[in-house]
């Protein structure tokens, strides 16, 4: 996976609604398989298309829409990314071609999803979002500052994360360093809590239930 | 210094404190399901990863299994069985413990996860999937991720997490008969808003809370990711030690000293604090398409988004109770456990389900569940009733693309999601407790429990 663009202008897509949950950005029904790619096509099917089975096109969805077709940029209203964990949500939106969301403020697993995934989450007042939607915006992610015509917008992202969408690092990778650390905390763990490790382990019971014929 | 149960949890799981300002949490159980864990499993194998500790990581299958009676591996959702082969395969080629299909422990994992005493108080326990909240209920730090955030934690042991604030939410007074802990939470979220609880670990206490089962204790911390939250929590009391006792998983015996120090200090400061009257509280349906629009039983739709009335179907003015249904559900990780369907067969004993209902279905949070109703004749009083009586499974908590409700159809549900498209394309959700649900099954139309109680 790449690192964020810098810097990286766009059309800020304006999906203004609140409460954008995870079931609409990919149904259950678009989760094809056990792998992360694929799921671009399915990517808010309720709302993209007028039947989903055909894919014909709802010219009302705003990426349907000539000027944010293929947008990299969505503006987005309150508790975006709220319902299931589904990370596949966060790879439909990466595998469209999404790397950052503005919002007046994200569901907590998804935003951890985007970071893990290089998308930008971007918290910012309503006032400004709206201001900010359906115009090309400029993000600058080494200063954290965003801008829109004339006009400058601060945002704040934690240190590691901002790291991690920087450099593109693997979040496994870098805990892996701290492998010394983890092997001395078990080891005292285990010795105060014993029954998180001591784990007694029943046989697998047999097939209560007969298949059907 | 006096320290919230949240804050005694998390300093006793922080490996390291980050450069950048987050910790190193130490997680103690990983539980997977076939739907978002495979995905996890999968990429681990794909980068050569290891387990860290294969027993303390746990997987089912539940999210798209059939749950007609005689099920295999065959699900109605088109290309399902991948999903559960795959998961089955992974977990062996990873010395996980899984709980497959028609193992007799198999259930919603939020269900069995409890029963098999594998969430205890104290620990750090994480699963890909939202409603691991729920198992708050028993004063573990217990919260949904990503699979990738699955991934971390099973092949390292911890998460990387920038500490969450806190917020006690006290529920004070006693709950009024026909009221239950789905109603309570609905009310909470009703009043402070889908996004009320995010940054926050939310320990729900007060008389009310005190006085739940551990059934309904669940039921309360399984909507805190409705609420935003991080997730729920409730101190470990004599209750929570009796449940867990002696199960496959749990220790014998809950009498260390230990244990009872999981409670949050008296003078503990919260970052926030909510105070909720819950001898106020009526029965709770939602009237539209986010679990914030919940009114009471009683009372009008509100003027809400004009996107949610169009979808719902419902103007503002009028009044939810009487709306027509042809639909309704009794399951889910909120509301499927033995005293629920004990709670919702009381109602339905002896009556029949409108003929305006097309499609009832009751679907067990476990086997355990399942077996225990059966050997209390509860699966009788529903199927006379006119449900479906299934095996254990997430069923139509969520349209898998398999089976689904009638064209257009309007649900009445005991889950937590009432979002557009949620049970199926089109199909109108309003979500309830079980007694709700049987309540308004029984009058085709959305109804007060409190109506039909005997």
């Amino acid at each position: 996976m790449s690192a964020f663009p810098q810097p990286l202008t766009g059309m800020a897509a304006p999906l203004l609604r609140d409460n954008v949950d995870t079931d609409t950005i990919i149904p259950s029904r678009e989760m094809r398989s056990t792998g992360r790619t694929g799921l671009a096509d399915g990517m808010f099917a309720p709302w993209r298309y007028s039947d989903a089975d055909t894919r014909s096109e709802n010219p009302d969805f705003v990426l349907n829409q000539p000027e944010y077709r293929g947008s990299a940029i969505l503006a987005a209203g309150s508790n975006f990314g709220c319902g299931s964990s589904r990370e596949h949500a966060v790879w439909a939106l990466a595998e469209y071609g999404i790397k950052a969301i503005i919002a007046t403020s994200f569901a907590p697993i998804f935003r951890s999803n985007c970071i893990r995934n290089f998308i930008l989450p971007i918290t910012l007042d309503r006032a400004v979002v709206e201001a900010l939607a359906g115009h090309e915006v400029t993000i600058d992610l080494a200063a954290l500052a965003l801008t829109c015509g004339d006009q400058g917008y601060p945002f704040t992202l934690e240190v590691e994360a901002h790291e991690m969408l920087t450099h593109g690092l693997d979040a496994i990778d870098l805990t892996l360093q701290q492998a010394a650390a983890i092997d001395a905390w078990t080891l005292a763990d285990r010795a105060a809590r014993p029954w998180v490790y001591d784990l007694t382990r029943p046989a697998p019971t047999p097939q209560q239930e007969p298949a059907r014929p | 210094m006096a320290r919230t149960l949240f804050a005694k949890i998390w300093d006793a799981h922080r490996v390291a404190s980050l450069p950048g300002g987050a910790d190193l949490i130490a997680i103690d159980r990983v539980f997977l399901h076939e739907r978002t864990g495979a995905a996890a499993l999968a990429r681990m194998a794909e980068m050569s990863r290891a387990l860290r500790d294969p027993a303390r990581v746990f997987a089912v299958m539940d999210h798209i299994v059939d749950t007609r009676p005689g099920r295999g591996d065959g699900t109605l959702m088109k290309g399902g069985e991948g999903f559960i082969t795959e998961t089955r395969a992974a977990c062996k080629a990873a010395g996980i413990t899984l709980f497959d299909v028609n193992d007799e422990r198999q259930g919603i994992v939020h269900v069995i996860s409890p029963e098999q005493g594998i969430v205890l108080p104290g620990v750090t326990l994480v699963a890909p999937d939202s409603h691991t909240c729920t198992q708050g209920a028993f004063g573990a730090l217990a919260w949904g991720i990503g699979s990738s955030e699955a991934e971390h934690a099973m092949v390292t042991g911890t998460l990387r997490m920038e500490r969450p604030r806190t917020m006690r939410v006290e529920f004070t007074g006693d709950v009024p008969a026909g009221v239950t802990a789905k109603d309570m939470v609905l009310a909470l979220i009703a009043a402070h808003g889908a996004g009320g609880g995010a940054g926050h670990v939310v320990e729900f206490a007060g008389k009310a809370v005190r006085a739940l089962d551990m059934e309904a204790r669940m039921t309360l911390c399984n909507m805190a990711t409705e609420f935003s939250a991080m997730t729920g929590i409730i101190a470990p009391d004599a209750k929570t030690f009796e449940y867990l006792a002696g199960r496959p998983f749990a220790p014998a015996d809950f009498t260390a000293p230990y244990w009872q120090e999981l409670v949050s200090d008296q003078d503990a400061a919260f970052d926030a604090a909510i105070t909720m009257d819950a001898s106020q509280l009526a029965p709770m349906v939602s009237w539209g398409t986010s679990p914030e629009h919940t009114i009471p039983i009683t009372a009008t739709v509100p003027q809400g988004p004009a996107r949610a009335h169009d979808y719902i179907g419902l103007p503002a003015g009028v009044l939810l109770a009487g709306t027509p249904l042809n639909a309704a559900f009794i399951g889910s990780c909120t509301n499927s456990r033995i005293s629920d369907l004990r709670r919702a067969a009381a109602i339905l004993k002896g009556r029949r389900i409108s003929p305006a209902i097309q499609k009832a279905l009751v679907v067990p949070g476990s086997m355990a569940v399942k077996r225990q109703a059966e050997a209390e004749g509860l699966d009788t009083v529903f199927k006379e009733a006119g449900f479906e009586w299934r095996m254990s499974g997430c069923s139509l908590c969520f349209y898998a693309g398999g089976e689904g409700f009638p064209e257009g159809s309007r649900a009445i549900s005991s889950t937590n999601r009432n979002f557009e498209g949620r049970q199926g394309p089109g199909i109108r959700t309003h979500i309830a407790s079980p007694e709700t649900v049987a309540a308004s099954a029984l009058a085709g139309a959305i109804a007060d429990p409190r109506d039909y109680a005997r």
